[in-house]
């Protein structure tokens, strides 16, 4: 024990441990939705209401299809990364662990299916 | 010296002793709206999903999204969406180390509040 620095006796005791890769994949997503949020708004709604042939032609188009698309799959990145923040300042434990992992695969399930949806529309 | 008080750092102050002020609001605010979201975009991709599968089943959500509780769980969903944008980008112009004073900081939260009304506005009427 003598032999450790305080530094090294110190590193890793903090509340944070790590955290610039999460906080730079928030500030990456964040600027990415910047653009994508009003672009996906302003084409999709519009197109909630109508009949599904229009709906089937609207997104037949590549533009609306891919900001979509987009939007969809960042944003549901976007909030997996933001609910572990949540997750990790509310839920302790093991029940930590298992939310976070719920979160995950929800967020990605949640992504497949929108862009498979999309797909199937477009093409 | 460093071997004592392991285990007994000092926490920070308990919430409850704070008084709510316009800063920590906000920032509640966009964590509330931010995690919301996820209940908008699920019913999105359901939406979506719908529309992939038969035009009967995409007649029956897209009933629902325009129902009149549809449009207030959307309408409600454009306001925490238009807010989490302008709170996220006030977030992105601290961390390029700009707005930091509590004034700035509490001037771009009124212009978030304030700004994520007037966008729900418009979008509700554009849209």
């Amino acid at each position: 024990m003598a032999y450790l620095t305080d530094r090294k006796r110190a590193a890793g005791l903090g509340a944070a441990k790590t955290g610039t890769e999460h906080h730079w994949s928030m500030m990456v997503s964040s600027v990415a939705l910047l653009l994508l949020v009003p672009l996906f708004v302003f084409t999709v709604g519009p197109v909630i209401g109508s009949s599904h042939g229009e709906m089937v032609a609207y997104f037949a188009k590549p533009f609306p299809a891919i900001v979509a698309a987009l939007t969809l799959t960042v944003g549901l990145m976007h909030f997996k990364n933001g609910a572990q923040t949540l997750i990790e300042d509310y839920v302790h434990g093991p029940a930590k662990k298992l939310t976070i992992i719920g979160v995950i695969c929800l967020s990605y399930a949640a992504a497949g299916t929108a862009l498979f949806s999309i797909a199937r529309i477009a093409l | 010296m460093a071997d004592v008080n392991r285990g007994n750092r000092p926490l920070s102050p308990h919430l409850a002793i704070y008084r709510p002020q316009l800063t920590s609001m906000t920032s509640i605010l966009t964590r509330i709206t931010g995690n919301a979201l996820l209940i908008s975009t699920l019913l999105v991709v359901w939406w979506f999903l719908s529309a992939a599968i038969s035009p009967e089943y995409f007649a029956y959500a897209d009933g629902v999204l325009t129902s009149w509780f549809g449009d207030i769980v959307l309408t409600l969903s454009v306001l925490g969406l238009w807010y989490h944008t302008l709170a996220g980008l006030r977030h992105l112009i601290w961390d390029m180390g700009y707005g930091l004073e509590v004034e700035q900081a509490e001037k771009m939260g009124i212009v978030c509040l304030v700004g994520s009304v007037v966008l729900t506005l418009i979008t509700v009427l554009v849209v």
